[in-house]
């Protein structure tokens, strides 16, 4: 291309890269990696301070005691339902949406709130609606839905509401970013072939929407894999919702044992790794088989 | 994206032509669809707004149950708080952390995010991932670490810990949202520039600064959003009453809800709201609501 050839010879490129990405990379080596590292060494070693010789106590601790390890399965089934629960709203809502609707600016100006009010207030926001005697219960009892006020909150159903709340907006918006991206000429033409509306959907949308919908699901499950301040504020953390994170937090705080602790922190971020590196995985594979089926637009 | 395309426009019905398509009535079908759609938003919107309304209303009322309305409205839950939490002292720290976070990450980002951009040298894959790992990891997973290492260098309860823990997810977030902003601006700008003779440092400063500068906006404003209402890292940093921000003080509030009446505590959402809300009107106008989110590119 004649950028390419324009561009002139640079001698120091190497050295203004180097210097140019420095302050960036040495920052997130002191204050991320550097940490980690010490992290990793100070599970390895127990008391307060983490003295003595490297030992896995704190691991066989977590996973020899039935209330510690149970955590990691409270955490899924917290987790999961709540992430694919939001994936099935937001794909065919994102999918109407895709080439524009009425008042879009609107709409999603009020979606961005939940984003911007952050998780504390959404969650001390819904105590008061959602609460027995909220506007929630008492606009479904005077319709006649029911009879005795709902209990939405202080149990699982309320972090997955919670959860809801605050992720629905980021998962749409961002679907229906990857959805709107999809050539449109690709659909007509199936549409054309003979394709019905579903047909086009699951075999020409769907296909091409996967990749991104993968990304969706991965940003979002960990989101919902590390929830803290929901689980305490409209959960009960100390059985329905006692997740990995309240562990990880109330070991280092209120029983003043960072090495179980980071344990536990370390623990939760391999778990969620996995998952997430099974997901991309299985993404690349799609991706492979979807740039068979033709390209994607800009 | 279009945006506020007639509904019309969409329906490519049947497999004719484009144009006689576009002629055709809205099919029943296509109306029950619009229908649903708005429905399903209309209710998630509606139950949002009002659950705000019942912070809102309840912090000015005097007690609370079974009605639509509190029977009496007052103002006392404001004057409470006013007497028990330092309101100036929540809010400045509030700010000086968002505004030092936005602003070092920016320095520190940009440089990265323009090599990110522009250059291709060995190690670039696992130089991204590096700086993408920090988003892909839960809050919780690398805060406890770092800020137990904050804690043990006695940076515990400062203003410049809770700084340094919020700068950890916010670095990567504005170097990634920078980078397509970057990519826009025509190489050959730079080259022309350069073989009319300037430096490299004025071709940096007169070519691709000013170009870059919407994108330093919206970087600068998203990442300012995102560390004003950071709760999770400020919070296991932020050991001492000194060094609280407005939603570490409403958590501690909103969890001790035994203790402290709930008007009480939504009194001190409100005014966390109306901050957090100002800020975004502030920040709409300089980006699109669609930019809250971060796209990672679809390969």
């Amino acid at each position: 291309m004649l950028k390419t050839t324009l561009s002139a010879p640079r001698p120091r490129t190497g050295l203004e890269t180097l210097v140019l990405l420095l302050p960036a990379l040495l920052l997130v080596l002191a204050i991320f990696i550097a940490p980690f590292l010490f992290g990793l060494n100070l599970s390895l070693h127990t008391g307060y301070r983490g003295e003595g010789a490297a030992t896995l106590t704190n691991y066989t601790q977590f996973f020899s005691d039935p209330y510690l390890v149970d955590s990691i399965s409270i955490t899924f089934q917290v987790a999961l339902p709540v992430t694919l629960f939001t994936l099935f709203i937001s794909v065919p809502l994102a999918y109407f949406m895709r080439r524009g609707i009425r008042f879009e600016r609107g709409i999603t100006t009020l979606l961005i709130l939940p984003l911007t009010l952050g998780n504390v207030m959404v969650a001390e926001s819904m105590l008061m609606y959602f609460g027995r005697q909220g506007w929630f219960n008492q606009a479904l009892q005077s319709v006649g839905l029911i009879r005795q006020p709902l209990v939405l909150v202080h149990n699982w159903f309320g972090v997955e509401l919670a959860l809801f709340i605050q992720n629905f907006p980021f998962v749409f918006l961002m679907i229906l970013g990857y959805l709107s991206g999809i050539n449109p000429d690709l659909e007509r033409a199936s549409r054309m072939l003979g394709a019905s509306q579903w047909r086009t959907f699951r075999r020409v949308i769907l296909p091409l929407a996967l990749p991104g919908i993968a990304i969706a699901f991965c940003l979002n499950f960990v989101a919902n894999f590390s929830v803290f301040p929901s689980a305490v504020l409209v959960g009960r953390p100390d059985d329905q919702t006692r997740v990995l994170s309240v562990m990880a937090w109330r070991s280092t705080y209120e029983q003043n044992n960072p090495p179980l602790g980071t344990a536990i922190a370390l623990t939760m971020g391999v778990i969620e790794l996995l998952v997430v590196a099974c997901v991309l995985w299985g993404r690349s594979r799609l991706a492979r088989g979807a740039t068979l089926g033709g390209g994607k637009g800009a | 994206m279009q945006q506020n395309t007639p509904l019309t426009a969409n329906v490519s019905a049947l497999p004719t032509t484009p144009a006689r398509a576009a002629r055709r009535p809205l099919p029943i079908g296509r109306l029950i669809l619009s229908l649903v759609f708005y429905l399903t938003i209309g209710f998630f919107l509606v139950n949002l707004i009002a659950m705000v309304s019942t912070v809102v209303i309840d912090s000015f009322g005097t007690s609370w149950f079974k009605t639509a309305l509190p029977p009496e409205f007052t103002l006392h839950w404001y004057t409470d708080l006013t007497a028990e939490h330092d309101l100036t002292l929540l809010l400045g720290n509030t700010f000086i952390v968002a505004l030092a976070t936005t602003l070092t990450a920016l320095a520190v980002g940009f440089p990265a995010a323009y090599v990110l951009a522009r250059k291709q040298f060995r190690l670039k894959a696992p130089l991204t991932l590096l700086f993408l790992l920090p988003m892909l990891t839960p809050p919780l997973v690398y805060g406890i670490p770092v800020a137990t290492l904050i804690i043990r260098l006695a940076l515990g309860g400062t203003l410049f810990g809770v700084i340094l823990i919020n700068m950890i997810p916010i670095v990567p977030f504005v170097i990634f949202v920078l980078m397509p902003f970057i990519e826009q601006v025509d190489p050959s700008l730079e080259s022309a520039s350069r073989m009319l003779g300037a430096g490299r440092f004025r071709t940096f400063t007169r070519i691709v600064l000013p170009l870059v500068v919407p994108g330093l906006l919206t970087a600068g404003v998203l990442a300012l959003v995102r560390t004003f209402a950071a709760f999770e890292l400020t919070y296991l940093v932020a050991t001492t009453g000194g060094s609280q921000t407005l939603a570490v003080a409403l958590y501690g509030d909103a969890s001790g809800a035994g203790i402290r009446p709930h008007q009480f505590v939504n009194a001190m959402a409100v005014i966390y709201m109306l901050m957090t809300m100002s800020l975004v009107v502030v920040a709409l106008f300089f980006v699109k609501p669609t930019q809250f989110v971060v796209r990672i590119k679809n390969r």
